[in-house]
């Protein structure tokens, strides 16, 4: 018998619009509208602004831990605007505010969350998505399992999920890619490979070349595209998208981007990363490929960027009003939402008393005893 | 001797030891370059080498997995579990593996092994940063459970750990890793695994505790009136449980209170009370109460102080029970 070769793989690179904001008609040939470029990059300005004041909030005390998205946006919008809100649904991470925001999540929600606020995490009705996931890798399942029931319930919508490149060492990221592609559910996996898992670069986190080809073990289409162009994450993310809703098959997506701040406020990226790298990337920062883009076509100009500027700095503070207003969370709530059943006898006694020890929790047995004592 | 933080002496304990004994490595996420997220290994893989100090790829079973191979090959690791909130994906390898290897080879595989973690709350951190999952672990058999509450008990806790046959889950209370300093000695030594430690002596009442809580009940039994002499105990290891430091206190005092920051229902409290009233029954003057965390979700930080225990509750309960 030869030996024959059972299995060739490949993986494309997309990028459309390059570092210094040239696009390629071609390959954005019915991709995105110029109104839709221009909302894109007005909402990232948003987004930006947002997520400055958060890392504000933070360093002036007034809010906890927060991972800034600084960098990532262009991957966030262009994946949440290929997927329609209201009817597909998103299973975040934590790094992809953009897309939250764009599918209906009120803005003070991040802030709340982060706040240490589980209203933070109080999605409203008909918005449809998960809270952000902490524990690194999990929430794919869930995407995956999400898109599974659409598909028995014969429901034409589809789940993107996201998360890092750090994340696709975790059983799960594995576990749920199986099962996606093994049940065929209609799922996006959208991975921002950011370089960098906290202090570990991608090199050290995998002797893979590529995210994308660890979908191919699993019979994904896997692609790789310039995280930080728009027209390039939007295009992948629309064929992935339609691909999974009309049966076609699972996609994995490696955004390769950059996280340009510090893990997250209680980190100090300069104990392991270079300045010079974290430089190089400044240059490629979406933002500013697509104002050159439309400083090109003539639909931006200074002028503009100072009124959006102005007007952001104003809906930002709003929402820090909002989300710093809120009255305190009522003690009642760490119990109240436990179960969705009567509380449990011990419960109801611990959250009527604030106490666990016994004596506490019954009064009179507690005075009965004192006034013997007394006695 | 040295003005150390708990977070100083841990990483002192784990220097002298990777210097004493080469089998012994680091792993885990972050530890390496970055000296851990909390800077518990800071310093090590510039002197110990990136061979020995490993940054992992971001896989808690992996790490957990790994680790026990390591072990079975004849080194000495210490995993690092970031958070407590992640030991979900290594339980399954710490559990079904790493407890039990000894008892189902009859002792032909062992798994010397110190498993490090930060857990507890009190530090205004994301969800899942606050647990206190000791329980757990204490009723996984095969495994011993450790968690020092001062400097000095956590260097040589950590060597005694280290030096231990076996897998030892070694908890880092985090709220007091720079909470206070104490004089460490410069010299390897060891703090026994299975002993208590009474930390003030006193005859009225018995108050039991551990990790970052211990802070809280000396605060409480300051707040006491003159003439209650509180006896404070700091387990030091939750399992095995040193049950005769508890038994002589109890007999001596007749009243007991345990604080911890775990869930009440089934945590180490209720252990220890079922202790006391095998042991001490007839010396028992009032019921054995306990301060613990309520049986919920661990509130995220707007509300995770009205969930853990303080010094009020402590000294509440404190007064409750001499009034019985
Ligand atoms: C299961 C689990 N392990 C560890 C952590 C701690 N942790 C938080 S973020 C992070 C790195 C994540 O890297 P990546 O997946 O690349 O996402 P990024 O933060 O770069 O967006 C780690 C290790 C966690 N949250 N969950
Ligand atoms: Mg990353």
């Amino acid at each position: 018998m030869p030996i024959r070769t059972v299995y060739k793989a490949q993986i494309e690179y997309l990028q459309i619009l390059d570092e210094d904001g040239k696009l390629d008609e071609k390959l954005a040939k019915d991709t995105l509208t110029d109104e839709q470029v221009l909302f894109a990059y007005e909402f990232m300005l948003l987004c930006r602004a947002y997520d400055e004041i958060a890392f504000k909030l933070q360093r002036s005390g007034r809010m906890g831990t927060y991972p800034q998205n600084k960098g990532q946006e262009a991957a966030a919008i262009g994946s949440g605007m290929a997927a329609v809100k209201g009817r597909d649904f998103l299973v975040p991470c934590y790094r992809e505010n953009a897309a939250l925001f764009l599918h209906g999540l009120p803005m003070e929600k991040i802030l709340l969350h982060w706040m240490g606020d589980e209203r933070g995490n109080q999605i409203p009705e008909g918005v449809n998505m998960t809270p952000l996931s902490i524990p690194i890798g999990t929430q794919m399942l869930h995407a995956t399992g999400i898109a599974w029931a659409y598909k028995m319930r014969k429901e034409d919508r589809c789940v993107i999920t996201y998360f890092g490149d750090g994340a696709t060492s975790e059983g799960d990221f594995h576990e749920a890619m199986n099962f996606a592609t093994v049940f065929n559910v209609p799922c996006v996996f959208f991975c921002q490979n950011n370089q960098w898992a906290i202090s570990v670069p991608r090199e050290s986190q995998m002797a893979s070349e590529t995210v994308a080809q660890k979908g191919l073990a699993y019979g994904a289409h896997c692609i790789q595209v310039d995280g930080n162009d728009l027209f390039a994450v939007y295009k992948a993310s629309k064929e992935a998208i339609d691909r999974a809703r009309g049966g076609g098959g699972v996609t994995l997506i490696e955004a390769i981007t950059y996280r340009l701040a510090d893990h997250t406020t209680a980190d100090d990226a300069r104990r392991y990363r270079d300045e010079e790298e974290v430089a190089s990337w400044r240059g490629k920062d979406p933002l500013i490929r697509l104002r050159k883009y439309l400083e090109r076509k003539g639909m931006w100009n200074d002028a503009k960027q100072a009124a959006h500027d102005e007007k952001n700095k104003l809906q930002v503070a709003e929402i820090v009003k909002n989300a710093e207003g809120i009255e305190r969370p009522s003690v009642d709530d760490i119990f109240d939402y436990t179960f969705g059943t009567e509380l449990p006898a011990e419960l109801q006694r611990q959250k009527a008393t604030m106490r666990t020890t016994s004596l506490g929790q019954d009064p009179e047995q507690a005075g009965l005893h004192a006034d013997r004592s007394r006695a | 001797m040295a003005n150390l933080t708990l977070v100083q002496a841990i990483n002192l304990a784990l220097t002298q030891e990777m210097e004493a004994d080469p089998r012994v490595v680091c792993l885990g996420e972050d530890v390496g370059k970055n000296g851990g997220v909390f800077r518990v290994t800071e310093g090590l893989q510039a002197r110990f080498g990136a061979d020995r100090v490993i940054d992992t790829p971001l896989a808690e079973s992996g790490i957990m997995g790994t680790a026990i191979g390591l072990a079975m090959a004849g080194m000495r690791p210490i995993p690092e579990i970031q958070f407590e909130g992640f030991m979900g994906p290594a339980y399954d390898q710490l559990v079904n593996h790493a407890a039990r290897y000894r008892t189902r080879t009859r002792g032909a595989i062992t798994i010397p092994m110190v498993i490090r973690v930060p857990v507890g709350g009190g530090i205004h951190a994301p969800e899942l940063h606050s647990d206190s999952p000791e329980a757990i672990y204490a009723h996984t058999p095969g495994l011993k459970v450790v968690m020092p509450s001062t400097p000095y008990d956590a260097k040589g806790l950590l060597i005694a750990a280290i030096r231990d046959p076996d897998p030892v889950l070694f908890f880092e209370p985090k709220r007091i890793y720079r909470a206070f300093r104490e004089e460490v000695p410069e010299d390897e030594y060891t703090v026994p695994i299975g002993k208590a430690k009474v930390v003030s002596e006193g005859t009225d009442l018995t108050v039991i505790s551990w990790g970052a809580s211990i802070t809280l009940c000396l605060e409480a039994l300051d707040s006491l009136p003159e003439d209650i002499s509180a006896e404070l105990i700091d387990l030091r290891t939750i399992y095995p449980i040193d049950e005769d430091t508890i038994a002589q206190s109890v007999e001596k005092t007749g009243r007991c209170v345990i604080v911890h920051e775990a869930p009440k229902t089934c945590g180490m409290g209720a252990e220890i009370a079922t202790i006391i009233q095998e042991k001490c029954f007839l010396h028992l003057e009032a019921p054995v109460q306990r301060v613990a965390g309520f049986d919920t979700v661990m509130p995220y930080y707007k509300l995770e102080l009205d969930y853990l225990p303080d010094a009020k509750r402590i000294a509440e309960a404190i007064g409750q029970v001499m009034a019985y």
